[in-house]
Protein backbone atom coordinates (compact mmCIF):
# COMPACT_ATOMS: atom_id res chain seq x y z
CA UNK A 1 0.00 0.00 0.00
CA UNK A 2 1.12 3.28 -1.06
CA UNK A 3 2.52 5.59 1.91
CA UNK A 4 0.02 6.98 3.77
CA UNK A 5 0.62 10.84 4.07
CA UNK A 6 -0.57 12.71 6.83
CA UNK A 7 -3.36 15.62 6.31
CA UNK A 8 -1.15 18.10 7.86
CA UNK A 9 1.88 17.12 5.42
CA UNK A 10 -0.68 17.10 2.40
CA UNK A 11 -2.27 20.69 3.85
CA UNK A 12 1.77 22.69 4.08
CA UNK A 13 2.43 21.70 0.46
CA UNK A 14 -0.96 23.56 -1.09
CA UNK A 15 1.22 26.86 -1.67
CA UNK A 16 3.56 25.14 -4.00
CA UNK A 17 1.10 22.33 -5.67
CA UNK A 18 -1.69 24.74 -6.04
CA UNK A 19 -0.23 28.19 -6.40
CA UNK A 20 3.29 26.98 -7.64
CA UNK A 21 4.65 29.60 -4.72
CA UNK A 22 8.65 29.02 -4.57
CA UNK A 23 11.46 31.48 -3.21
CA UNK A 24 14.26 33.06 -5.32
CA UNK A 25 17.89 34.88 -3.95
CA UNK A 26 17.90 38.47 -4.72
CA UNK A 27 20.96 38.29 -4.12
CA UNK A 28 21.98 36.17 -7.24
CA UNK A 29 18.93 36.21 -8.71
CA UNK A 30 18.05 32.59 -8.68
CA UNK A 31 14.62 31.03 -8.82
CA UNK A 32 14.01 27.76 -6.53
CA UNK A 33 11.36 25.57 -6.95
CA UNK A 34 10.38 23.92 -4.25
CA UNK A 35 11.76 26.51 -2.12
CA UNK A 36 14.70 27.05 -0.25
CA UNK A 37 15.36 28.74 3.00
CA UNK A 38 18.58 30.06 1.66
CA UNK A 39 20.74 30.35 -0.88
CA UNK A 40 23.31 27.35 -1.69
CA UNK A 41 25.54 30.11 -3.84
CA UNK A 42 25.12 32.87 -1.38
CA UNK A 43 24.57 31.02 1.94
CA UNK A 44 24.58 33.86 4.19
CA UNK A 45 24.27 36.01 2.06
CA UNK A 46 21.24 35.17 0.67
CA UNK A 47 18.12 37.58 0.39
CA UNK A 48 15.13 35.33 -0.13
CA UNK A 49 12.13 36.38 -1.33
CA UNK A 50 8.85 34.68 -1.83
CA UNK A 51 7.25 34.12 -5.78
CA UNK A 52 5.02 32.56 -7.54
CA UNK A 53 5.94 30.93 -11.19
CA UNK A 54 4.01 31.90 -14.16
CA UNK A 55 3.42 28.06 -14.96
CA UNK A 56 5.13 28.55 -18.23
CA UNK A 57 7.65 26.74 -19.59
CA UNK A 58 9.49 23.78 -21.88
CA UNK A 59 10.52 20.32 -21.59
CA UNK A 60 13.73 19.77 -20.63
CA UNK A 61 13.36 15.86 -20.79
CA UNK A 62 10.61 13.33 -20.59
CA UNK A 63 9.42 9.41 -20.13
CA UNK A 64 6.25 7.94 -21.33
CA UNK A 65 5.80 5.43 -18.14
CA UNK A 66 4.55 1.83 -18.72
CA UNK A 67 4.67 0.56 -15.22
CA UNK A 68 3.27 1.99 -13.22
CA UNK A 69 3.84 3.55 -9.25
CA UNK A 70 1.47 2.05 -7.15
CA UNK A 71 -1.91 4.17 -7.19
CA UNK A 72 -1.14 5.09 -10.58
CA UNK A 73 -2.36 1.85 -12.41
CA UNK A 74 -5.25 3.90 -13.83
CA UNK A 75 -3.28 6.35 -15.50
CA UNK A 76 -0.77 4.03 -17.86
CA UNK A 77 0.67 5.15 -19.96
CA UNK A 78 1.03 8.33 -18.27
CA UNK A 79 3.76 10.86 -19.21
CA UNK A 80 6.48 12.34 -17.15
CA UNK A 81 8.73 15.33 -17.46
CA UNK A 82 11.55 17.66 -16.02
CA UNK A 83 9.73 21.25 -16.75
CA UNK A 84 11.95 24.21 -16.77
CA UNK A 85 10.08 27.04 -16.03
CA UNK A 86 10.62 30.22 -17.47
CA UNK A 87 12.10 31.78 -14.40
CA UNK A 88 14.48 29.22 -14.39
CA UNK A 89 13.66 26.71 -11.94
CA UNK A 90 13.35 22.93 -13.07
CA UNK A 91 10.67 20.59 -11.39
CA UNK A 92 9.41 17.35 -12.28
CA UNK A 93 5.59 17.02 -13.20
CA UNK A 94 3.33 14.85 -15.08
CA UNK A 95 2.30 16.16 -18.92
CA UNK A 96 -1.37 15.50 -19.83
CA UNK A 97 -3.66 15.99 -22.62
CA UNK A 98 -0.21 15.77 -24.87
CA UNK A 99 -0.57 13.47 -28.10
CA UNK A 100 2.50 10.95 -27.49
CA UNK A 101 3.95 11.23 -30.93
CA UNK A 102 4.23 15.42 -30.26
CA UNK A 103 6.76 14.88 -27.51
CA UNK A 104 9.90 16.27 -27.57
CA UNK A 105 12.50 18.09 -25.27
CA UNK A 106 12.11 21.72 -26.12
CA UNK A 107 8.34 21.83 -26.13
CA UNK A 108 6.75 24.82 -24.24
CA UNK A 109 4.10 23.82 -22.25
CA UNK A 110 1.62 25.62 -18.89
CA UNK A 111 0.89 24.97 -16.27
CA UNK A 112 -2.55 23.10 -15.48
CA UNK A 113 -4.70 21.93 -12.08
CA UNK A 114 -5.08 18.33 -11.83
CA UNK A 115 -6.04 15.57 -9.62
CA UNK A 116 -2.49 13.65 -8.93
CA UNK A 117 -3.52 10.54 -7.23
CA UNK A 118 -6.24 8.98 -3.94
CA UNK A 119 -4.96 7.18 -1.28
CA UNK A 120 -5.79 3.78 -1.04
CA UNK A 121 -9.40 3.01 0.47
CA UNK A 122 -10.84 6.44 0.79
CA UNK A 123 -7.85 8.66 1.31
CA UNK A 124 -6.81 12.20 0.58
CA UNK A 125 -6.83 13.01 -3.00
CA UNK A 126 -3.79 14.42 -3.74
CA UNK A 127 -3.90 17.54 -6.24
CA UNK A 128 -1.34 19.36 -7.79
CA UNK A 129 -0.16 21.09 -11.37
CA UNK A 130 0.55 19.24 -14.01
CA UNK A 131 1.66 20.76 -17.71
CA UNK A 132 0.22 20.67 -20.88
CA UNK A 133 1.37 21.97 -24.36
CA UNK A 134 0.71 25.38 -25.40
CA UNK A 135 -1.72 25.11 -27.88
CA UNK A 136 -0.66 25.71 -31.41
CA UNK A 137 2.89 25.05 -29.97
CA UNK A 138 3.26 21.72 -29.60
CA UNK A 139 4.60 20.47 -33.29
CA UNK B 1 47.19 7.41 7.99
CA UNK B 2 46.89 3.77 8.50
CA UNK B 3 46.99 1.85 5.13
CA UNK B 4 44.35 -0.22 4.68
CA UNK B 5 43.80 -4.18 2.99
CA UNK B 6 40.86 -6.51 2.04
CA UNK B 7 41.87 -10.28 3.45
CA UNK B 8 38.87 -11.94 3.26
CA UNK B 9 35.77 -11.99 0.82
CA UNK B 10 32.54 -13.75 0.47
CA UNK B 11 29.07 -13.54 -0.89
CA UNK B 12 25.87 -15.63 -1.50
CA UNK B 13 24.29 -16.55 -4.59
CA UNK B 14 21.96 -13.69 -6.10
CA UNK B 15 18.63 -14.32 -6.72
CA UNK B 16 15.27 -14.98 -5.12
CA UNK B 17 16.42 -16.39 -2.10
CA UNK B 18 13.04 -18.43 -0.76
CA UNK B 19 14.78 -20.38 1.55
CA UNK B 20 17.00 -17.46 2.91
CA UNK B 21 15.87 -14.28 5.11
CA UNK B 22 17.83 -11.76 5.74
CA UNK B 23 19.91 -12.57 8.93
CA UNK B 24 20.41 -15.85 6.75
CA UNK B 25 22.02 -14.60 4.43
CA UNK B 26 23.88 -12.19 6.26
CA UNK B 27 25.44 -15.23 8.46
CA UNK B 28 26.39 -16.86 5.39
CA UNK B 29 28.01 -14.22 3.30
CA UNK B 30 30.00 -13.22 6.70
CA UNK B 31 31.11 -16.73 7.37
CA UNK B 32 33.08 -17.30 3.82
CA UNK B 33 34.81 -13.69 4.60
CA UNK B 34 36.28 -14.38 7.67
CA UNK B 35 37.06 -18.34 6.75
CA UNK B 36 38.19 -16.76 3.62
CA UNK B 37 40.98 -14.25 5.60
CA UNK B 38 41.69 -17.10 8.30
CA UNK B 39 41.10 -15.15 10.70
CA UNK B 40 39.25 -16.26 14.03
CA UNK B 41 35.86 -14.01 14.53
CA UNK B 42 37.60 -12.63 18.08
CA UNK B 43 40.17 -10.42 15.80
CA UNK B 44 37.20 -8.50 14.51
CA UNK B 45 36.47 -5.55 16.54
CA UNK B 46 33.92 -3.53 14.28
CA UNK B 47 31.29 -4.03 11.82
CA UNK B 48 29.06 -1.81 9.10
CA UNK B 49 26.68 -2.88 7.73
CA UNK B 50 25.20 -1.26 4.59
CA UNK B 51 21.35 -1.83 4.19
CA UNK B 52 18.67 0.54 2.30
CA UNK B 53 15.37 -0.44 3.92
CA UNK B 54 14.86 -4.06 5.25
CA UNK B 55 12.15 -1.97 7.75
CA UNK B 56 10.17 -1.48 4.47
CA UNK B 57 11.12 -4.78 3.19
CA UNK B 58 10.82 -6.80 5.38
CA UNK B 59 9.42 -4.53 8.64
CA UNK B 60 12.82 -4.89 10.33
CA UNK B 61 14.84 -2.25 11.78
CA UNK B 62 17.76 -2.23 14.39
CA UNK B 63 19.66 -3.92 11.46
CA UNK B 64 23.40 -3.04 13.03
CA UNK B 65 22.78 -5.06 15.98
CA UNK B 66 20.72 -7.56 14.06
CA UNK B 67 24.47 -8.56 11.94
CA UNK B 68 26.55 -8.95 14.87
CA UNK B 69 23.90 -11.09 16.04
CA UNK B 70 23.34 -13.23 13.11
CA UNK B 71 27.34 -13.46 12.94
CA UNK B 72 27.92 -14.28 16.40
CA UNK B 73 30.01 -11.63 16.69
CA UNK B 74 28.18 -9.68 19.48
CA UNK B 75 28.47 -7.15 21.56
CA UNK B 76 31.34 -5.83 19.37
CA UNK B 77 30.01 -1.92 17.66
CA UNK B 78 28.13 -2.99 14.77
CA UNK B 79 26.41 -0.15 12.70
CA UNK B 80 24.03 0.12 9.83
CA UNK B 81 24.76 2.36 6.64
CA UNK B 82 21.68 3.75 4.39
CA UNK B 83 22.81 6.12 1.61
CA UNK B 84 19.94 4.09 -0.60
CA UNK B 85 21.38 1.90 -3.70
CA UNK B 86 25.23 3.12 -2.22
CA UNK B 87 25.08 1.89 1.32
CA UNK B 88 27.15 -0.82 0.70
CA UNK B 89 29.43 1.21 -0.94
CA UNK B 90 28.92 3.47 1.52
CA UNK B 91 29.37 0.88 4.50
CA UNK B 92 32.94 0.01 3.02
CA UNK B 93 34.15 3.51 3.33
CA UNK B 94 32.88 4.05 6.72
CA UNK B 95 35.10 0.58 7.83
CA UNK B 96 38.05 2.06 5.46
CA UNK B 97 37.97 5.18 7.33
CA UNK B 98 37.45 3.82 10.44
CA UNK B 99 41.19 1.60 10.06
CA UNK B 100 42.45 4.41 8.13
CA UNK B 101 42.05 6.75 11.30
CA UNK B 102 43.74 4.31 13.85
CA UNK B 103 40.11 3.38 15.55
CA UNK B 104 40.49 -0.37 14.55
CA UNK B 105 43.03 -3.10 13.51
CA UNK B 106 40.22 -5.26 11.57
CA UNK B 107 36.72 -4.61 10.90
CA UNK B 108 34.11 -6.40 8.40
CA UNK B 109 32.04 -3.73 5.44
CA UNK B 110 29.11 -6.10 4.60
CA UNK B 111 26.04 -5.29 2.91
CA UNK B 112 22.81 -7.02 2.71
CA UNK B 113 18.58 -6.81 1.71
CA UNK B 114 15.91 -9.14 1.20
CA UNK B 115 13.75 -7.77 -1.43
CA UNK B 116 11.40 -10.82 -2.59
CA UNK B 117 9.36 -10.97 0.74
CA UNK B 118 7.22 -8.91 -1.05
CA UNK B 119 5.31 -7.68 -3.64
CA UNK B 120 6.92 -6.32 -6.88
CA UNK B 121 4.63 -3.08 -6.05
CA UNK B 122 6.09 -2.75 -3.26
CA UNK B 123 9.83 -3.34 -3.76
CA UNK B 124 8.81 -0.25 -6.26
CA UNK B 125 7.58 2.19 -4.24
CA UNK B 126 9.85 1.57 -1.19
CA UNK B 127 13.35 1.50 -3.90
CA UNK B 128 11.51 5.34 -5.49
CA UNK B 129 12.26 6.43 -1.30
CA UNK B 130 16.06 6.55 -2.81
CA UNK B 131 14.49 9.97 -4.98
CA UNK B 132 12.59 12.52 -3.90
CA UNK B 133 9.58 11.64 -2.12
CA UNK B 134 7.79 15.07 -1.98
CA UNK B 135 8.67 16.55 -5.52
CA UNK B 136 9.25 13.15 -7.46
CA UNK B 137 7.42 10.33 -5.92
CA UNK B 138 4.61 12.15 -5.47
CA UNK B 139 3.98 13.30 -8.95
CA UNK B 140 4.19 9.05 -9.83
CA UNK B 141 7.89 8.67 -11.04
CA UNK B 142 9.24 5.68 -10.39
CA UNK B 143 12.75 5.12 -10.29
CA UNK B 144 13.10 3.61 -13.61
CA UNK B 145 11.65 6.65 -14.82
CA UNK B 146 14.32 8.97 -13.33
CA UNK B 147 16.87 7.28 -15.30
CA UNK B 148 14.67 7.39 -18.10
CA UNK B 149 14.79 11.42 -18.88
CA UNK B 150 18.47 10.97 -18.01
CA UNK B 151 18.28 8.09 -21.43
CA UNK B 152 15.93 10.34 -23.26
CA UNK B 153 17.98 13.37 -22.77
CA UNK B 154 21.59 11.84 -23.19
CA UNK B 155 20.18 10.75 -26.42
CA UNK B 156 18.89 14.51 -27.43
CA UNK B 157 22.59 15.84 -26.15
CA UNK B 158 24.83 13.10 -27.67
CA UNK B 159 22.89 11.00 -29.90
CA UNK B 160 23.13 8.24 -27.92
CA UNK B 161 20.60 4.92 -29.71
CA UNK B 162 18.43 2.49 -27.57
CA UNK B 163 20.41 -0.12 -29.10
CA UNK B 164 23.63 1.46 -27.54
CA UNK B 165 21.65 1.31 -24.35
CA UNK B 166 21.12 -2.22 -25.05
CA UNK B 167 24.08 -3.07 -25.96
CA UNK B 168 25.45 -2.69 -22.11
CA UNK B 169 22.98 -5.21 -20.93
CA UNK B 170 24.24 -8.03 -23.68
CA UNK B 171 27.95 -7.18 -22.52
CA UNK B 172 27.00 -7.63 -18.89
CA UNK B 173 25.02 -10.59 -19.17
CA UNK B 174 27.88 -11.91 -21.33
CA UNK B 175 30.09 -11.66 -18.23
CA UNK B 176 27.37 -12.63 -15.70
CA UNK B 177 26.93 -16.02 -18.10
CA UNK B 178 30.77 -16.89 -16.54
CA UNK B 179 29.62 -16.10 -12.57
CA UNK B 180 27.90 -18.87 -10.82
CA UNK B 181 26.76 -16.41 -8.46
CA UNK B 182 24.64 -13.72 -10.58
CA UNK B 183 21.17 -13.71 -10.91
CA UNK B 184 21.25 -14.71 -14.27
CA UNK B 185 24.06 -16.60 -15.27
CA UNK B 186 22.84 -16.95 -19.22
CA UNK B 187 23.71 -14.46 -22.43
CA UNK B 188 20.74 -12.34 -23.73
CA UNK B 189 20.49 -10.70 -27.51
CA UNK B 190 20.75 -7.26 -28.77
CA UNK B 191 17.33 -8.13 -29.89
CA UNK B 192 15.83 -9.87 -26.41
CA UNK B 193 16.50 -6.24 -24.98
CA UNK B 194 15.04 -4.25 -27.74
CA UNK B 195 11.77 -6.75 -27.72
CA UNK B 196 11.25 -6.77 -23.88
CA UNK B 197 8.62 -4.85 -22.63
CA UNK B 198 8.48 -1.13 -21.81
CA UNK B 199 9.07 0.29 -18.78
CA UNK B 200 9.49 3.64 -18.49
CA UNK B 201 10.69 4.99 -22.33
CA UNK B 202 13.45 4.92 -23.81
CA UNK B 203 14.06 2.12 -21.31
CA UNK B 204 12.42 -1.47 -21.43
CA UNK B 205 12.79 -4.27 -18.92
CA UNK B 206 15.99 -5.73 -20.01
CA UNK B 207 17.62 -2.48 -19.55
CA UNK B 208 17.00 -2.59 -16.02
CA UNK B 209 18.56 -4.08 -12.89
CA UNK B 210 16.73 -6.90 -11.51
CA UNK B 211 14.72 -7.18 -7.65
CA UNK B 212 17.56 -9.46 -5.69
CA UNK B 213 17.90 -11.09 -2.44
CA UNK B 214 21.55 -11.57 -1.28
CA UNK B 215 24.67 -10.18 0.65
CA UNK B 216 27.96 -10.01 0.79
CA UNK B 217 30.91 -9.45 2.91
CA UNK B 218 34.79 -8.09 3.35
CA UNK B 219 37.26 -8.16 6.39
CA UNK B 220 39.49 -5.26 6.46
CA UNK B 221 42.79 -4.68 8.50
CA UNK B 222 45.37 -2.82 9.17
CA UNK B 223 48.74 -3.13 7.27
CA UNK B 224 50.70 -4.76 9.91
CA UNK B 225 47.85 -6.87 10.97
CA UNK B 226 47.33 -7.38 6.84
CA UNK B 227 50.85 -8.80 6.52
CA UNK B 228 51.02 -11.08 9.22
CA UNK B 229 47.67 -12.90 8.29
CA UNK B 230 47.21 -13.17 4.35
CA UNK B 231 49.82 -13.25 1.24
CA UNK B 232 47.72 -11.75 -1.10
CA UNK B 233 45.57 -8.64 0.43
CA UNK B 234 44.07 -5.88 -2.03
CA UNK B 235 44.67 -2.66 -0.68
CA UNK B 236 42.49 0.03 -0.91
CA UNK B 237 44.25 3.16 -2.50
CA UNK B 238 41.90 5.69 -2.74
CA UNK B 239 38.28 6.46 -1.25
CA UNK B 240 36.01 9.09 -2.31
CA UNK B 241 32.19 9.89 -1.70
CA UNK B 242 30.13 12.79 -3.02
CA UNK B 243 26.50 14.07 -2.59
CA UNK B 244 24.47 16.23 -5.06
CA UNK B 245 20.63 17.75 -4.64
CA UNK B 246 18.68 14.50 -3.81
CA UNK B 247 15.66 15.49 -6.47
CA UNK B 248 17.67 14.89 -10.29
CA UNK B 249 15.26 17.93 -11.52
CA UNK B 250 17.67 19.99 -9.37
CA UNK B 251 20.55 19.33 -10.85
CA UNK B 252 23.33 21.45 -12.98
CA UNK B 253 22.92 18.58 -15.59
CA UNK B 254 21.13 15.30 -15.68
CA UNK B 255 23.54 13.67 -17.89
CA UNK B 256 26.11 14.15 -15.65
CA UNK B 257 26.80 12.95 -12.31
CA UNK B 258 28.46 15.27 -10.66
CA UNK B 259 28.83 13.21 -7.69
CA UNK B 260 30.48 10.42 -9.52
CA UNK B 261 32.97 12.73 -11.00
CA UNK B 262 33.85 14.30 -8.01
CA UNK B 263 34.30 10.98 -5.93
CA UNK B 264 36.61 9.35 -8.80
CA UNK B 265 38.71 12.53 -8.61
CA UNK B 266 38.83 12.38 -5.08
CA UNK B 267 40.10 8.12 -5.32
CA UNK B 268 42.30 8.65 -7.87
CA UNK B 269 44.32 11.36 -6.63
CA UNK B 270 44.72 9.60 -3.21
CA UNK B 271 45.60 6.45 -4.88
CA UNK B 272 47.87 8.89 -7.55
CA UNK B 273 46.14 6.88 -10.92
CA UNK B 274 44.67 8.36 -13.87
CA UNK B 275 41.43 6.42 -15.66
CA UNK B 276 43.63 5.28 -18.13
CA UNK B 277 45.70 3.20 -15.45
CA UNK B 278 42.45 1.56 -14.31
CA UNK B 279 42.71 -2.51 -15.46
CA UNK B 280 39.43 -2.94 -14.38
CA UNK B 281 36.07 -1.76 -13.02
CA UNK B 282 32.85 -2.21 -11.45
CA UNK B 283 30.31 0.39 -11.88
CA UNK B 284 26.79 0.98 -11.00
CA UNK B 285 24.67 -0.24 -13.82
CA UNK B 286 20.78 -0.18 -11.79
CA UNK B 287 19.93 0.70 -15.77
CA UNK B 288 22.08 0.41 -18.94
CA UNK B 289 22.19 4.28 -19.02
CA UNK B 290 24.05 4.56 -15.85
CA UNK B 291 26.67 2.62 -17.05
CA UNK B 292 27.37 4.99 -20.38
CA UNK B 293 27.04 7.77 -17.39
CA UNK B 294 29.54 6.00 -15.44
CA UNK B 295 32.24 5.39 -18.04
CA UNK B 296 32.21 9.10 -18.97
CA UNK B 297 31.84 10.40 -15.35
CA UNK B 298 34.99 8.60 -14.48
CA UNK B 299 36.75 9.28 -17.66
CA UNK B 300 36.98 5.87 -19.46
CA UNK B 301 35.76 8.12 -22.23
CA UNK B 302 34.82 11.53 -23.16
CA UNK B 303 30.97 12.67 -22.28
CA UNK B 304 28.71 11.63 -24.89
CA UNK B 305 30.89 9.09 -25.85
CA UNK B 306 29.88 6.37 -23.76
CA UNK B 307 27.38 4.84 -26.03
CA UNK B 308 29.18 4.49 -28.88
CA UNK B 309 32.18 3.18 -26.94
CA UNK B 310 29.76 0.22 -25.24
CA UNK B 311 28.17 -0.68 -28.62
CA UNK B 312 32.58 -1.06 -30.11
CA UNK B 313 33.02 -3.35 -27.38
CA UNK B 314 35.37 -1.34 -25.76
CA UNK B 315 34.40 -2.45 -22.45
CA UNK B 316 34.04 -6.37 -23.08
CA UNK B 317 35.56 -9.11 -20.77
CA UNK B 318 38.82 -8.91 -23.25
CA UNK B 319 39.28 -5.33 -23.92
CA UNK B 320 41.71 -3.01 -21.99
CA UNK B 321 39.18 -1.31 -19.49
CA UNK B 322 37.00 -4.51 -18.65
CA UNK B 323 33.88 -3.26 -16.97
CA UNK B 324 31.76 -5.21 -14.57
CA UNK B 325 32.62 -8.20 -15.03
CA UNK B 326 30.84 -10.12 -12.35
CA UNK B 327 27.51 -9.32 -14.44
CA UNK B 328 27.17 -6.02 -12.87
CA UNK B 329 23.33 -4.88 -11.30
CA UNK B 330 21.94 -6.00 -14.41
CA UNK B 331 22.77 -10.07 -14.49
CA UNK B 332 24.60 -10.31 -11.09
CA UNK B 333 21.61 -8.76 -9.09
CA UNK B 334 20.88 -5.93 -7.44
CA UNK B 335 20.22 -6.66 -3.69
CA UNK B 336 20.19 -3.24 -3.01
CA UNK B 337 22.31 -2.55 0.11
CA UNK B 338 25.01 -5.74 -0.97
CA UNK B 339 25.73 -4.16 -4.39
CA UNK B 340 28.74 -1.83 -2.93
CA UNK B 341 30.22 -4.47 -1.11
CA UNK B 342 29.79 -7.31 -4.06
CA UNK B 343 31.61 -5.02 -5.88
CA UNK B 344 34.59 -5.11 -3.83
CA UNK B 345 34.34 -8.72 -3.34
CA UNK B 346 34.49 -8.85 -7.45
CA UNK B 347 37.64 -6.56 -7.95
CA UNK B 348 39.02 -8.34 -4.74
CA UNK B 349 38.57 -11.91 -6.48
CA UNK B 350 40.21 -10.50 -10.05
CA UNK B 351 43.26 -8.55 -8.49
CA UNK B 352 43.84 -11.68 -6.78
CA UNK B 353 43.17 -14.16 -9.68
CA UNK B 354 40.71 -16.02 -8.10
CA UNK B 355 37.61 -14.67 -10.90
CA UNK B 356 37.63 -18.32 -13.00
CA UNK B 357 36.47 -18.09 -16.02
CA UNK B 358 35.85 -14.44 -16.20
CA UNK B 359 39.51 -13.59 -15.08
CA UNK B 360 40.97 -10.20 -16.53
CA UNK B 361 44.94 -10.57 -17.50
CA UNK B 362 47.14 -9.25 -15.14
CA UNK B 363 44.41 -7.13 -13.12
CA UNK B 364 46.31 -4.82 -10.61
CA UNK B 365 44.13 -2.00 -10.60
CA UNK B 366 40.47 -1.90 -9.95
CA UNK B 367 37.97 0.63 -9.59
CA UNK B 368 34.03 0.31 -7.94
CA UNK B 369 31.72 2.80 -8.45
CA UNK B 370 28.28 2.59 -6.44
CA UNK B 371 25.22 5.27 -7.11
CA UNK B 372 22.78 6.32 -4.36
CA UNK B 373 19.39 7.46 -6.04
CA UNK B 374 19.17 8.91 -9.09
CA UNK B 375 22.61 10.46 -8.48
CA UNK B 376 22.72 11.89 -4.97
CA UNK B 377 25.56 10.00 -3.73
CA UNK B 378 28.51 8.16 -4.98
CA UNK B 379 30.99 6.27 -3.74
CA UNK B 380 34.26 5.33 -5.49
CA UNK B 381 36.80 3.43 -4.49
CA UNK B 382 40.15 2.12 -5.80
CA UNK B 383 41.86 -0.89 -5.25
CA UNK B 384 45.47 -1.90 -5.93
CA UNK B 385 47.30 -5.52 -5.54
CA UNK B 386 50.32 -2.31 -4.74
CA UNK B 387 50.57 -1.19 -1.12
CA UNK B 388 50.87 2.29 -1.35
Amino acid sequence: MPHRKSLASVWRRIPQRYRMESTMCETCGTYFFPPRNFCPTCRRKSKIKHYAAKGTGKVYSYTVIHVPQEGFELEIPYVLAVVELDEGAKLTAQLCDVDLEDLKIGMPVEVTFRRISEGKGGGIIHYAYKFTPISGQNK
Amino acid sequence: MEKVAIIGMGMTKFGECWDKGLRDLIAEAGAKAVTSAGIDGKDIQAIYGGNMSAGRFIGQEHVGALIADAIGLSPIPSTRVEAACASGGLALREAYLSIAGGIYDVVVAGGVEKMTDVYTEQVSLTLGGAGDQEWEVFHGATFPSLYAMMARRHMHDYGTTEEQLAAVAVKNHSNGAKNPLAQFPFEITLEQVMKSSKVAEPLKLLDCSPITDGAAAVILAKESFAKKVCDNPVWITGSGHATDTLALDDRRSMTTLDATKLATKVAMKQAGITPKQVDLAEVHDCFTIAEICAVEDIGFVKKGEGGKAEADGMFDLNSDIPVNTSGGLKACGHPVGATGIKQAVEISWQLRGEADKRQVKDANIGLAHNVGGSGATAVVHVFSREVR
